[in-house]
């Protein structure tokens, strides 16, 4: 890996998409109490590709609920194209995440009662739009993933691979900005990785913004940029030259 | 997202949860069912009882012989009839009461008839010829007995349906000979059925002229005692008036001074009638109480079986949330469901219930009056109890952040 430079962090904020200040987030499980997430303060700017690694535990998953506006920070604060997350009503924030965000949960959440294509469609529905444009769009995002072919199966019908795919697919299928991944190949074998990352490619060079955890370092390599994190804290972010990609 | 898309997502959570959908309806059904029975089987009774008093007839009132006051000593209700033929003849008086139209004095016994071999016991009702058009009944062959009749004391009898059948059978009956009493008649005529409302008592009697009854029936020392005095007033309109002047009248020959002390009692068919509904909406509304407790039991089944699912599916609302739906969207995702589920209960309770209208009457004595009014009142409850119990569990649901309610287990 070829470490060109570190990020200035002379880039002006209005620039950026997102914008985090001194974040934290606390669990209080009892009397127990776990800082997931202890002052993470960085920028990201719009088109960017990013990946976030760490180990297990580290706050990656807490961090990127935070970016998708699915939870909120306990203090500290989460500028969204300039408007504090914090200051917004419900209803603001619902369609955010319906318009602006594409989210793929570590753990697919798809609803085990419908097919695939109408897992797809759900974020469609509540956009709102007439029902065979929607659905149109629900078979090409399948067909993007590469599940053209099992767009009636349930959930419990696929393996965790093609599930994983599915809940990539219903993330494209609104075409936000912003396409938040967790882990969204740890169930893919390297093929499907590779058709994976081909299509985060191909994303980003249309100018979507893409943050990605992952564990694998091939994976993370894809991306122009790298957030390390460590008991809570960002201990490294580097960019990286794409094509100079080493050990 | 607009209703018809909230609908159908309903529709779905409804279709693809068939055991607990089913469940829930069922509480709500059996509850509709159990209304509709119950305030039918209420408002049968009541139908009956008010088409039994409107067949005794209609702008009726009756006079009844009250205590007797002898030295002082009071007797009880109908010791001894403190009424007479001389009353009954004052109260035709149309200076005397001009709102009363007829007045029908009858005395009744209950005696053996005897045709031939054939012996039957029935009320023997001694009378004037007014009492047919007092008592709104009609003669269906022969004719009813005379002003000439009741003068000349004459042995002649008419019969009432029933009567008529059990001594006679199909022949006909006027014109044959019955002993009443062990005095030989004549029967002149024959009454129509009082109708299937009525009590049966009233297809079952033999009305002779009330002279002939005092002289060889009643018999006894005061000839001239009458049991009740059947009037009828003009119309509906005067029959408050009609009321005043027989008892004005009845006060003034009994020599009485206050109403209080009256030795006879004055009910309009009204009254009755008031009275007995009265006593059977007590009956009614007792009944759709039981009724409703078990519809709020349904309604409590639907608000824990929303509850469990909401608990079930809060990583559902959690996804959905995340999506993009508000909070509204969920509420009313959640309200959809609950609201088709009552609608689905309540229209199959309804149909069970008049189903069972339709069934039950074959096993029961008892009609069952299914009202469209009742049917589609359960009908909006049973939507109203699905809203209500649903509003609870959908606002929680609606209140969960995205995150929570996706990590829940
Ligand atoms: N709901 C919660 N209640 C209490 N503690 C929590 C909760 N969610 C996460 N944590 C804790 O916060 C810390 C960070 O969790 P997080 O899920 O962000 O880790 P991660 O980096 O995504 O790990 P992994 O790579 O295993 O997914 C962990 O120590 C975890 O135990
Ligand atoms: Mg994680």
């Amino acid at each position: 890996m070829t470490l060109v430079e570190p990020r200035p962090e002379a880039f002006p904020n209005h620039h950026a998409v997102l914008d985090l200040t001194d974040v934290r987030k606390t669990y209080r499980a009892g009397l127990l109490e776990v800082e997931a997430l202890r002052g993470v303060s960085t920028t990201i700017d719009e088109g960017e590709y990013v990946a976030i690694m760490g180990p297990s535990g580290s706050g990656k998953s807490t961090l990127m609920h935070i970016l998708g506006c699915l939870d909120v920070p306990t203090s500290g604060t989460y500028r969204l194209a300039g408007e504090d997350v914090g200051t917004m009503t419900e209803d603001q924030l619902a369609e955010v995440r319906n318009r602006r965000i594409g989210f793929v949960f570590q753990q697919f959440n798809l609803l085990p009662s419908m097919s695939a294509w109408r897992n797809v469609e759900l974020p469609l529905c509540y956009a709102g739009g007439p029902r065979t444009d929607r659905k149109k769009r629900a078979l090409d995002a399948l067909a993007d993933v590469g599940l053209a072919d099992r767009v009636e199966h349930k959930p419990m019908e696929l393996s965790g691979g093609q599930q994983q795919r599915v809940a990539v697919a219903r993330a494209l299928v609104t075409n936000p900005s912003l396409i938040l991944a967790d882990e969204p190949t740890g169930n893919l074998d390297s093929t499907s990785t590779e058709e994976m990352l081909g299509l985060f490619r191909r994303l980003h060079a249309l100018g979507r913004t893409i943050i990605l955890i992952t564990h694998e370092a091939d994976v993370a390599e894809a991306a122009d940029r790298i957030l390390r994190i460590r008991d809570g804290e960002i201990v490294s972010d580097s960019a990286l030259v794409p094509g100079q990609v080493g050990a | 997202m607009s209703w018809g898309e909230i609908l159908r997502t309903g529709l779905d959570a409804v279709r693809s949860h068939r055991l607990r959908s089913g469940l829930t309806m069922l509480g709500i059904l059996i509850g509709i069912a159990a209304v509709i029975l119950t305030v039918g089987l209420g408002e049968g009774a009541q139908g009956k009882v008010s088409g039994e008093i409107n067949a005794l007839g209609s702008n009726l009132l009756i006079v009844a012989p009250g205590s007797t006051t002898t030295n002082g000593v009071r007797g009880g209700f109908g010791s001894a009839s403190t009424l007479t033929n001389a009353d009954a003849d004052a109260l035709s008086s149309k200076v005397v009461a001009p709102d009363i139209k007829a007045v029908a004095p009858t005395t009744s016994k209950s005696e053996a008839l005897t045709a031939g071999t054939t012996s039957w016991t029935t009320s023997v009702v001694g009378t004037m010829p007014a009492w047919l058009s007092v008592r709104a009944r009609a003669v269906s062959s022969g004719r009813f007995i005379s002003g000439q009749d009741v003068a000349s004391h004459a042995a002649v009898t008419v019969l009432a349906a029933t009567t008529a059948e059990e001594l006679f059978g199909a022949r006909s009956a006027v014109g044959q000979s019955v002993t009443v009493a062990g005095v030989p008649m004549t029967v002149i005529g024959t009454l129509t059925s009082a109708g299937s409302s009525a009590d049966t008592n009233e297809d079952d009697t033999a009305i002779v002229p009330i002279t002939t009854a005092a002289d060889r029936i009643t018999g006894g020392t005061s000839r001239d005692a009458v049991q009740d005095i059947y009037l009828e007033a003009t119309s509906s309109h005067t029959l408050s008036a009609a009321y005043q002047e027989a008892q004005y009248e009845l006060l003034s020959r009994h020599r009485i001074t206050t109403p209080t002390s009256a030795d006879f009692s004055i009910t309009s068919q009204q009254s009755i009638l008031s009275t007995a509904t009265s006593v059977d909406k007590t009956l009614t509304v007792l009944l759709a109480g039981i009724a409703g407790i078990s519809l709020l039991v349904g309604g409590i089944g639907v608000m824990n079986i929303m509850l469990v699912s909401v608990t079930e599916r809060i990583r559902e609302i959690g996804l959905r949330k995340a999506l993009g739906a508000t909070p509204r969207v969920i509420r009313r995702q959640f309200l959809v469901e609950a609201s088709v589920l009552g609608l689905a209960g309540g229209v199959l309770g309804a149909a069970l219930g008049i189903a069972g209208a339709g069934v039950l009457p074959h096993f029961i004595s008892d009609p069952i009056s299914i009202s469209p009014t009742a049917t589609a009142g359960a009908i909006v409850i049973a939507i109203v109890i699905g809203v209500v119990f649903g509003v609870y569990p959908a606002t929680r649901a609606a209140r969960l952040a995205p995150i929570e309610a996706l990590r829940s287990e």
